[in-house]
């Protein structure tokens, strides 16, 4: 047998090399997980300092010896060339995997094991562990607000039916399929607003009027997400068309416009539409604080949906313009069929972008009084009665926070595929 | 003269304080075919670019097919789908299917009806040769399938007049002929068209008549044979002694 050099592992010693090294990193691995999840320490009878450096020495000592270039062993190579390839990066590697199983435990005692989810009040929490009882008890204020218990059918049944019509569109017959972008942009919004004014305020129809003071929680964030989000693309597109006008007035206008909206933070466009709005409008003039709210955050966003289609209409060659000219086609012509769809095409990753930014900025609404869903959690951990649970709230919040943007953003990919084309 | 289908009168054009067209004057007939030739920068595509107001000039006087070219010019959609263009970089539209490119203009701009757009698209495509791939998406293409295509697309609005800039500059060598010969059968078709091109061959065997520019002017403009055999300035016969 040949002498094992420590620092030159090669192919000849591969199979000594590839056992030393892996059963070293193993030690290290048993040493910090009976650490973290069992509470003993194997290694006590070392001095104190090198107790906690003991699995770091020995996965890298470990890593090292694994460490062999082209060893056949398929495996090997894809662990040495994805988290191995030098000392550096196997440090890396075990600092994170270490710190996951140190981490790992606690949380998961917290947020599952030692966790309480039965009974209706606090009394029930009495563990450790975090206590979804609250989730359980506040979950419908969470999802309506402060929407009266018995009519919350009437949201859903709206939503329901919101969402079935937005399908409209994937059914519309050949013939009828140049009325769709007529459809999504002006005809959709219309119905979808009747929808949810009938269904949801009520007033008329038998149904008992409910003021918008009282919506809330996640439903309050899906109207707000859903008319921002229709009005304020429409609106970005003729500001980034306006922009690009020869047209002076329309081009300085579309600049001011977009300058200033993107120039002021929208927590103050939304003090001034609640508080500094209505003293300009005569007396008998009402509208609906959440209406003014929808329509300050469209504004907002809109001017920032405008860069990014800017973005797109500048970044189509200029022959494209020419061609489109040279056939005959006028300004809206030439927009319609030869522009837009290849520049929308380009912009799906920046609009997505600033839709995703929209939904998450909803939560500022909660400074004019309108309490979606981070707002219900607000008021919810200033209860007297459920003192004390702000974490399991946040945490409720940023799960379903996140699972509708990653599904916002999935299928914004969707989109990119389906209209991709190549060049 | 009143035949003239395009008239030019003292036209100027500046980019800016550069003055790219210096007093052109030139009078296309129906049904005559003209090759433009001259040194790059000398502001041949500016010129046959001003014919369909794709730049628009500052001083002098284009007048197509009756209309004046000016600022006033109302309709300018109506006189360019009159003039059919066919450019260097072919810019077909890429997310429509070489079809959808020949029928765009014609149901949109036209007023056709969708089937007969088709028809008449499918029609032009089988006189390039290039039927067959109708379906197909530009990117799809050769560079000189995708000229063709260019070609039929220009041809489907049923223009008057054909402008050609450079249409084969940016092909392979093995693709030149091909696009070439689809504007030989063309010219033969009789349509009156301006060709700007380095192709002499071509030159030599459709036009009647050559007109050779450099800064922004008009060197030499003579018919075919006398172009090539006996060229009058000096700058033309150094040009003529480079390129052929």
């Amino acid at each position: 047998m040949q002498t094992l050099n420590f620092l030159k592992p090669n192919r000849d010693n591969i199979k000594n090399y590839s056992i030393i090294g892996s059963f070293l990193v193993l030690v290290s691995l048993i040493d910090v997980i009976s650490n973290a999840f069992l509470k003993i320490n194997l290694t006590s009878f070392l001095p104190g300092s090198l107790t906690t450096l003991f699995p770091l020495i020995f996965g890298l000592i470990g890593l090292n010896m694994m460490r062999i270039d082209y060893s056949g062993n398929k495996s090997l190579d894809l662990l040495n060339k994805n988290i191995n390839t030098n000392n550096f990066n196997a440090l890396l590697t075990l600092l994170i995997l270490f710190s996951v199983l140190k981490v790992l435990p606690q949380s998961l005692s917290w947020m599952i094991l030692d966790a309480t989810i039965s009974g209706d009040s606090k009394d029930a929490c009495t563990g450790t562990g975090a206590c979804w009882t609250y989730i359980k008890v506040w979950f419908r204020r969470f999802m309506y607000g402060m929407y009266p218990n018995e009519f919350h059918w009437r949201i859903n049944t709206a939503f329901i039916l919101v969402i079935a019509l937005g399908f409209v569109g994937y059914f519309m017959k050949d013939n009828l399929k140049k009325y769709l972008a007529l459809y999504y942009v002006i005809i959709y919004p219309v119905i979808a607003y009747l929808v949810i004014y009938y269904l949801i305020s009520g007033g008329s129809f038998g149904l008992q009027w409910v003021e918008t003071g009282a919506w809330g929680g996640l439903s309050l964030t899906f109207i707000v997400s859903f008319f921002c989000l229709i009005f304020c693309f429409p609106l970005g597109m003729i500001f980034a068309l306006g922009r690009r006008s020869n047209l002076p007035a329309i081009k300085y206008i579309s600049i001011c416009y977009i300058e200033f909206w993107r120039g002021v933070p929208l927590i103050t466009v939304l003090f001034m539409s609640s508080v500094m709005f209505p003293m300009f409008l005569p007396e008998d003039f009402f509208m609906d604080k959440l209406v003014r709210v929808i329509i300050a955050i469209t504004l907002f966003e809109a001017a920032y949906c405008a860069e990014v289609i800017r973005g797109g209409l500048q970044s189509l060659p200029r022959g494209q313009y020419d061609a489109a000219k040279s056939l005959g086609m006028g300004y809206w012509k030439m927009h319609i069929f030869v522009i837009l769809p290849q520049a929308l095409k380009l912009v799906i990753p920046g609009i997505a972008n600033t839709f995703l930014a929209l939904v998450k900025d909803t939560p500022l609404i909660f400074v004019v009084g309108l309490a979606e869903l981070a707002g219900m959690l607000a008021l919810a951990k200033t209860n007297p009665k459920w003192l004390g649970f702000a974490m399991e709230g946040y945490i409720f919040a940023s799960i379903v926070f996140w699972i509708i943007c990653y599904a916002m953003s999935k299928y914004s990919y969707n989109l990119e595929a389906k209209y991709k084309t190549e060049r | 003269m009143s035949d003239a289908i395009i008239k030019i009168q003292n036209m100027n054009k500046w980019f800016g304080d550069f003055q790219v067209l210096k007093n052109i004057n030139l009078e296309v007939e129906a049904n005559k075919k003209i090759v433009v030739c001259g040194p790059s920068g000398s502001g041949k595509s500016t010129l046959i670019r001003c014919i369909n107001r794709l730049e628009e000039h500052q001083e002098g006087d284009i007048i197509v097919d009756g209309n004046e070219l000016s600022e006033k010019t109302k309709d300018i959609e109506k006189i360019r789908a009159e003039v059919g263009m066919v450019f260097q970089q072919f810019n077909l539209f890429p997310h429509l299917s070489i079809l959808d490119n020949c029928t765009l203009a014609p149901i949109w701009v036209k007023k056709m009806p969708k089937k007969e757009a088709q028809e008449l698209a499918l029609d032009q495509l089988k006189k390039v040769q290039i039927d067959d791939q109708a379906n197909k998406f530009p990117g799809q293409l050769s560079g000189g399938q995708q000229q063709r295509c260019a070609i039929a697309r220009a041809l489907c609005m049923q223009p008057k007049i054909m402008l050609f800039d450079e249409p084969t500059s940016a092909l392979d060598p093995e693709m030149i002929k091909e696009v070439l010969d689809a504007m030989v059968n063309l010219a033969k078709g009789g349509m009156t068209m301006i060709v700007v091109t380095h192709e002499m061959g071509f030159a030599k065997e459709v036009a009647d008549e050559v007109i050779f520019m450099d800064e922004g002017m008009i060197v030499e403009k003579a018919e075919t044979k006398e172009f090539f055999a006996n060229p009058k300035s000096d700058r033309t016969k150094l040009f003529l002694s480079q390129i052929l």
